[in-house]
This record gives structure tokens, C-alpha cells and sequence, in this order.
């Protein structure tokens, strides 16, 4: 992309190598190194995954031994199970795409290449502090490797706590590898926190002339209202966070019941961050699907008004549904009640989401590109991954779900179905926007279906193993639950193989895509300001503010 | 470039600052954490330096971006909207204390059933005394401050606006000497441990908390006496003395939460 830009027609770009990536005041640079740097982190997360996968293969322990970590397994030699090892991998699977992949990715990869761009804004509000929010990431994905090599709990290397950080395993946990593994998300919530400073900033007071706030296109506000929950949630997971740390270091009783604490106060605090944080990870991928579906379905977004009002009211709803992720720590039954209630509430404002999809392609003519095949994957995924959040969130049901795979699939369904295929479809439509390139349509549609193949099959079997009872976070399992394993492991490997050919097809069209001279290569439905612009737009966007006539395509709402 | 710039937003060009602090920062923290398992502690020194001296150069070129007038109207309003979307997140912050030393007031773990938790005497501490003078002290420092801020919008007056930040300052600054004589008293005399117990843990992390804040607070106010000083405030423009002064009431607020909670209604 750096070459493509840098050969850009029209276009005379003066910065050297190391200012323009290193130095960078510009939202475009900045989006690409997010998106480039979450892609890599993503991969060494998938990895962890894939190697998950393959001990879980059969039943036994084959791969994740004591005598050394190996890829084929070997009857041979003596395999003694490593535990602590299986632990890190789900924990740093969970943290790196937690904090270190999808946030990064949609929220400050395509935050802030294309929300400055569809507002009509020159650049964002705070140009040097956004280069702060990418840096600090990278500082934090640092700490993340370093807490993963450095010596941990069991006299081993890395914390096997999992991603929540639940005390007193966190607390009790040897080494350094966990306060490290704390440190990392504090750098990597800073890191949000001040993108979302300048997220929100930017969207009230640089948008063009006359785009009155309801006449902001939908991923603009999917941005905004993200950047919302990041503020207001990732503080308190600071704080948190805090609690373990001081509680491992310098002896106080936070979560320790011997000095008057709570190990579920920390469950409390987490999920209060945590849930907002299941939004955070979705919502910008709400918005890139609201403009892929009209693009190709060849319709303007059906319900504009009430796509921003669900919008705003999952965001806020997500603030006070936290403790359904703990029913079973011993809450009353009142308490109960009240979060099932609410949770069952947000069904509301997502279902309105999906119907308005759902309206939009309806009469439309619909085109299935490689960014609309995977936007449709999502309607569809995403739908089931919400349905098994209604089963979920009846407190009763739970009682029989809870950490089981029924809840790895589920959140599966939303995350690695959900956010992630908003992730691909919002690569295929913008690319070629971003590298002047366009990726080659075969391959578009050859990685899509690997990996919608193959997610299913990973995730849909663990829906059985869940409700057969096989509990999630285990490196072994009965032989009675090898046959759906055996094919969810084969799931994740075709799922693996298609990111590796993703990562293929994104190189050869940086380098060898076809090149692109119009400005809109897609239709006239995708109609937002970053498609009045040259491929790849120039390095300063917007130098004379936009007209009018550019952006404003429809009555006032 | 092949256009000119027209409209009023600030394009920056390009800054090490970033890069840097975020090496400070990851220095910094690492180095905490080989501090934390007393393996050494120079490694967090440096990179505190390192956090530091970047804040220093950012905030000078930030400085020096406004004498030059790259401020217009409207970066001046997104940069009030930063400063208040910034304290909004450190309330946030201030939220996962008070919930901590709110469940710890409202469902002691002792109330549990099954719990051999006994809560061990706490030697209270007197709201009245020391605290609520603290309280009128911080008051006073941000009435001093506002008075600052009307002598500078209202009639661009540079005296009062240099005594009214200076007597701010002052009051600040006796603020953390009190504070610092309190938790004193309260570790030496009353038993006070920082451990062991979930009342001196979320006592001490969420007062210390706002000690570190004020600490901030007075020094965020003391750069801008020293640019009061140097004449770089206008009636329109003096956004870094607004931001301060924003900081320096959000730092009060803090405090009346912390008086009324944790020690009147807490004791």
C-alpha cells in the first residue's frame, strides 16, 4: 500500500520512509499501520487457535506436552500433559483478540482511515495524538509478547489465567508474565481511550458544513458511538486491572476474602468493561455492513433514522446488562431476573438492525462481490450467534450452559464470525480505495468460502459439545466428545488455511492488483464522500472542504 | 502538495512524539514490573525519563503551535472537546474505586454466610478534622482559580490573573502537605497498613489516586502561571488555562465524592 500511495498519480509525496510511518500526523498512514499491525498480531493469535485445535484433535494429550511443545504427534515418546501451556494459549488467544486485533482493526484501522473521510473532515481532530493511540497499541502488543516469554505461573513461561484476568487465579499466578499481561492492557486501554478522544471529537466538530448529525453516513456513526463505549468503559478496566496489580504487588485485599475482599467484585468491575466491550468489537462492523449491503444490493440503507437510534440504544443498553456473563457466581434471584430482562432487551434494537439489512437487499439487486458475500455471512452468522444469545441469556438455562462450548460457540458465532467477517468485507470493499488496487474477484470468493465452510464447521459442533455438557477451558476431554471435536478441529484448519491464503491475496493486490483509475469502482450506491476521492486518495484529503452536492443524496431525515 | 490548504483545522506535520513516548511508556512499564519483583529498578527510571521528557517536548511544540496562531476558533473547540472527554474517562476511572469501596461499605464480607472473615479494628478517622479542612482548602484553591479565569475573560486583567493561579497553586500545594501529614499520621500512629486489609486498600488507592491527580493538577496550573506570567493568555484564546482550570474543578468534584463517601459517610 505504502508503494501504491507513494506512486500515486498526481501525487508527489517528499516524506521519507521512516517519517511517514514512524512519524505520522496523517489518519490514512495511520489506519493502514493499525490495520497491518492487527493483521499480524491477529495471525500469531490464530496460530494459538490452530494449535488449540489440533490437541484437541483427539482425546488425550498429544501435542501440548511437558517434554516440549510438538506439531505431529509422535505414540513413541512420552507425552506428559502441559497443562499451564494449553492455559496461555486460550489466554493470550483471548487477550490478543480482544484488546489487540479487532479493536484495533475496525475500530482504529478503518476509524480512522474512513470516518474523517465520510464526514468530509481534512484529517482528525488530534493528528499527533492519533499517532500516540497507534504507538501505544504497538507498545501494549509489545508488552503482550513480552508477558507470553516471560516467566510465568508453574515455573513456566507465560500466565495461564485467561483473558478475564479472574483473581485469585491472577493473583496467585508466579513470575512476571502477569503484570506484564496487565501493564499490556493498560497501554492498549490508553491507547483506545485516546483514539476514542479523538473519534468523538472529530465527529462533532469537523464534519463538513451542513452534515447535520443525522445525515452522517452509518459507519461514521458506528465509530462514534464505539468511541462512546471506550471511554466510558475502558477506565474502569483500568481501574480493575489496577486492583489485581496492587493486589499481586503490594498486598492488598481487593479480591482476597481473607482481608474482606471480593473475587467477585473483580467479576463486577470486569464485566462492566467487558460487556460494552462485546459492542465495541461489533459495532463498527455494524456500520461497514450497513454501506456494503447498499452498495451491492444496489438500494439506498433501508431506515436510516432508526439504524442510528439502534445504534446509540445497543450502545447504551450495553452499559447495564453486564452480570448475565456471571449468573452462577450466587446472585439473588432479583438480581437475575433484572439482567435477563435487559439483556433480552437488546435483542430489540440488533433485531432492528437485521430486518433493516434484511429491507435493504429486498427489491434490491443484489450482487454478490466479495465484500457483500461476506457481509451477508455476517447477517447470517451473526443472526445465529445471537439467537444462542437469547438461549444464553436466560438465567435458568444458563445454569446448564455456563463455560460450557455452547458459550464458546456462541461468542464465536458474534466475534469470529461476526466482527471478523466484517473485518474481510470491509477489506475486499476498501482496498482498492486504499492501494489503488483491486483484488483479483476468484480469490475473493475462494477465501470466502474456505472460511465460511470452515468456521462453520468449527464452531457449529461445539453448539452439540456444549449441550453434551463438555466444559470450555480443558486440554482434555472423554471419548465421548472426540467425534464432534475431531470435526471442529478440521473446521479450524480450513478456516487457518484460508486466512493464509487472505494474507496471499492481500500481497499480491498491494503489488500486483489490477490498478484502479476511477474513484467510485463500485456503484453509484456507494455514495459517501470517500468515493468522490482517487485511489488511493491523496495524502491530504479534503484541503477545500467538500460541496454540498458531493455527499447530500437524500431528503433530510 | 498539490492544493492549499482552505479551511481552519490544524494539519500537523509530522511529530517523533508519539514514537518516543510510546517507548518511554514501554520502558516505563517493563521497567515497573522487573522494579515490582525487586530486580532492579533502573530500568523504570529511565523510561519514566524517557515518558517525561517526551511530555515535556510534545507539550512545548503544542505550546509553541498556539503562540503561532495554528489555533483557530474551531481547533480551540475540539480541544475543549478532548479536555472533556479526557476528564470524563478519569471519572470512569474514579467509578471502579468507588465501586470497589462502596461494595466493601454496603456487603462487608463479613455479612457472608460460611466466611471466617473478621473485620479487625479500624481506628476511624475524624471527618471533621484534618479532611474537612482539606475539603475548604481545595475549595478555595478552585474559587482562587475561577477568580483567575474571570479576571483573564471578563477584563484581561494579567495581576489578578497571575495572583488568583498563584493562591490556587499555593492552596494545592498545602492540599498534598496535608494530605501527606494524614497519611502519616494515619500509618504511624493509627496502625494504618497499606495491605492486608480491603478498608486500607481502597482507602489509600482511591485517596492516592486523587493525590496523584491534584499533584498533576498543580502542575498542569503552575505551567500556566508560568505562561500567564510570560503573556501568552488572551481573553479569547487561552485554552491550556481553561483546560487546567477544567481539570483542577473535575479534581474538586473528585474530592467532595471522596469527603462525603469515604469519610463522612464511610467512618
Amino acid at each position: 500500500m505504502a508503494d501504491a500511495a507513494i506512486h500515486g498519480h498526481e501525487h508527489e509525496d517528499n516524506r521519507g520512509w521512516f517519517t511517514r510511518w514512524f512519524m505520522s500526523t496523517n489518519h490514512k498512514d495511520i489506519g493502514i499501520l493499525y490495520l497491518f499491525t492487527a493483521g499480524a498480531v491477529g495471525f500469531l493469535s490464530v496460530c494459538f487457535t490452530v494449535f488449540m485445535r489440533l490437541e484437541l484433535m483427539e482425546p488425550g494429550v498429544q501435542h501440548m506436552c511437558l517434554e516440549g511443545a510438538r506439531l505431529f504427534a509422535d505414540a513413541a515418546r512420552e507425552c506428559t500433559p502441559n497443562g499451564h501451556l494449553w492455559n496461555v494459549m486460550i489466554t493470550y488467544h483471548g487477550v490478543l483478540m480482544m484488546f489487540f486485533v479487532v479493536i484495533p482493526a475496525l475500530f482504529g484501522g478503518f476509524g480512522n482511515y474512513f470516518m474523517p473521510l465520510q464526514i468530509g473532515a481534512p484529517d482528525m481532530a488530534f493528528p499527533r495524538l492519533n499517532n500516540l493511540s497507534y504507538w501505544m497499541f504497538v507498545a501494549g502488543v509489545a508488552l503482550g509478547v513480552a508477558s507470553i516469554l516471560s516467566p510465568g505461573g508453574d515455573q513456566q513461561l507465560g500466565s495461564g489465567i485467561g483473558w478475564v484476568l479472574y483473581p485469585p487465579l491472577s493473583v496467585r499466578e508466579g513470575g512476571i508474565s502477569t503484570d506484564l499481561a496487565i501493564f499490556a492492557v493498560h497501554v492498549s486501554g490508553a491507547s483506545s481511550i485516546l483514539g476514542a478522544i479523538n473519534i468523538i471529537t472529530t465527529f462533532l466538530n469537523m464534519r463538513t458544513p451542513g452534515m447535520t448529525l443525522f445525515k452522517v453516513p452509518l459507519f461514521a456513526w458506528s465509530v462514534f458511538v464505539t468511541a462512546w463505549l471506550i471511554l466510558l468503559a475502558l477506565p474502569v478496566l483500568a481501574g480493575a486491572i489496577t486492583m489485581l496489580l496492587t493486589d499481586r504487588n503490594f498486598g492488598t485485599a481487593f479480591f482476597d476474602p481473607a482481608g474482606g475482599g471480593d473475587p467477585i467484585l473483580y467479576q463486577h468491575i470486569l464485566w462492566f468493561f467487558g460487556h460494552p466491550e462485546v459492542y465495541i468489537v461489533v459495532l463498527p462492523g455494524f456500520g461497514l455492513v450497513s454501506h456494503i449491503i447498499a452498495t451491492f444490493a444496489r438500494k439506498p440503507i433501508f431506515g436510516y433514522l432508526p439504524m442510528v437510534w439502534a445504534l446509540i440504544a445497543i450502545g447504551v443498553l450495553g452499559f447495564v446488562v453486564w452480570a448475565h456473563h456471571m449468573y452462577t457466581v450466587g446472585m439473588s434471584l432479583t438480581q437475575q431476573s433484572y439482567f435477563m430482562m435487559a439483556t433480552m432487551v437488546i435483542a430489540v434494537p440488533t433485531g432492528v438492525k437485521v430486518f433493516s439489512w434484511i429491507a435493504t437487499m429486498w427489491g434490491g439487486s443484489v450482487e454478490f462481490k466479495t465484500p457483500m458475500l461476506f457481509a451477508f455471512g455476517f447477517l447470517i452468522l451473526f443472526t445465529i450467534g445471537g439467537v444462542t444469545g437469547v438461549v444464553l441469556s436466560q438465567a435458568g438455562v444458563d445454569r446448564a450452559y455456563h463455560d460450557t462450548y455452547y458459550v464458546v460457540a456462541h461468542f464465536h458465532y458474534t466475534m469470529s464470525m461476526g466482527a471478523a467477517f466484517t473485518i474481510f468485507a470491509g477489506v475486499y470493499y476498501y482496498i482498492g480505495k486504499m492501494s489503488g488496487r483491486q483484488y483479483p474477484e476468484w480469490a475473493g470468493k475462494v477465501h470466502f468460502w474456505m472460511f465460511f465452510i470452515g468456521v462453520n464447521v468449527t464452531f457449529f459442533p461445539q453448539h452439540f459439545l456444549g449441550r453434551q455438557g463438555m466444559p470450555r477451558r480443558y486440554i482434555d476431554y472423554p471419548e465421548a466428545f472426540a467425534y464432534w471435536n475431531k470435526i471442529s478441529s478440521m473446521g479450524a484448519f480450513l478456516s487457518f488455511a484460508s486466512f493464509v491464503f487472505f494474507i496471499g491475496i492481500v500481497f499480491y493486490t498491494i503489488f500486483a492488483g489490477r490498478r484502479i483509475t476511477e474513484n467510485n469502482y463500485w456503484n453509484e450506491y456507494a455514495d459517501t464522500l470517500e468515493w468522490t476521492l482517487p485511489c488511493p486518495p491523496p495524502e491530504h484529503t479534503f484541503e477545500t472542504l467538500p460541496k454540498r452536492e458531493d455527499w447530500d443524496h437524500s431528503p433530510a431525515h | 502538495m498539490a492544493h492549499a490548504k482552505d479551511h481552519d483545522y490544524h494539519i500537523l506535520p509530522p511529530s517523533i512524539w508519539p514514537f518516543f513516548s510510546s517507548v518511554g511508556a514501554f520502558i516505563m512499564l517493563f521497567g515497573a514490573v522487573l522494579w515490582m519483583h525487586a530486580i532492579t529498578p533502573f530500568m523504570f527510571f529511565i523510561g519514566l525519563i524517557a515518558t517525561l521528557y517526551s511530555m515535556w517536548g510534545w507539550w512545548a511544540d503544542t505550546i509553541k503551535e498556539n503562540i503561532a496562531g495554528d489555533h483557530t476558533p474551531v481547533v480551540r473547540i475540539g480541544l475543549r472537546y478532548g479536555v472533556i472527554f479526557f476528564i470524563m474517562s478519569e471519572v470512569m476511572f474514579f467509578v471502579a474505586w468507588f465501586w470497589a469501596f462502596f461494595k466493601n461499605a454496603l456487603y462487608p464480607m463479613y455479612d457472608y454466610a460460611g466466611t471466617t472473615y473478621v473485620k479487625p479494628e479500624i481506628i476511624p478517622i475524624d471527618a471533621f478534622h484534618l479532611p474537612l479542612i482539606n475539603t475548604l482548602i481545595l475549595l478555595c484553591s478552585g474559587a482562587a482559580v475561577t477568580w483567575a479565569h474571570h479576571a483573564l475573560v471578563h477584563e484581561n486583567n494579567r495581576k489578578d490573573l497571575i495572583t488568583g493561579l498563584s493562591i490556587g497553586i499555593a492552596l494545592g500545594v498545602l492540599f498534598t502537605l496535608l494530605q501527606a501529614y494524614e497519611y502519616y499520621e494515619l500509618f504511624v500512629h493509627e496502625g494504618y497498613t497499606f495491605g492486608g486489609e480491603f478498608f486500607y486498600g481502597s482507602f489509600f488507592m482511591a485517596t492516592g489516586f486523587h493525590g496523584f491527580h491534584v499533584i498533576i493538577g498543580t502542575i498542569f496550573l503552575t505551567i500556566c502561571l508560568i505562561r500567564a506570567m510570560k503573556g501568552h493568555f488572551t481573553p479569547e484564546d487561552h485554552i491550556g488555562f481553561e483546560a487546567a482550570a477544567w481539570y483542577w474543578h473535575f479534581v474538586d468534584v473528585v474530592w467532595l465524592f471522596l469527603f462525603i463517601a469515604v469519610y463522612i459517610w464511610g467512618q
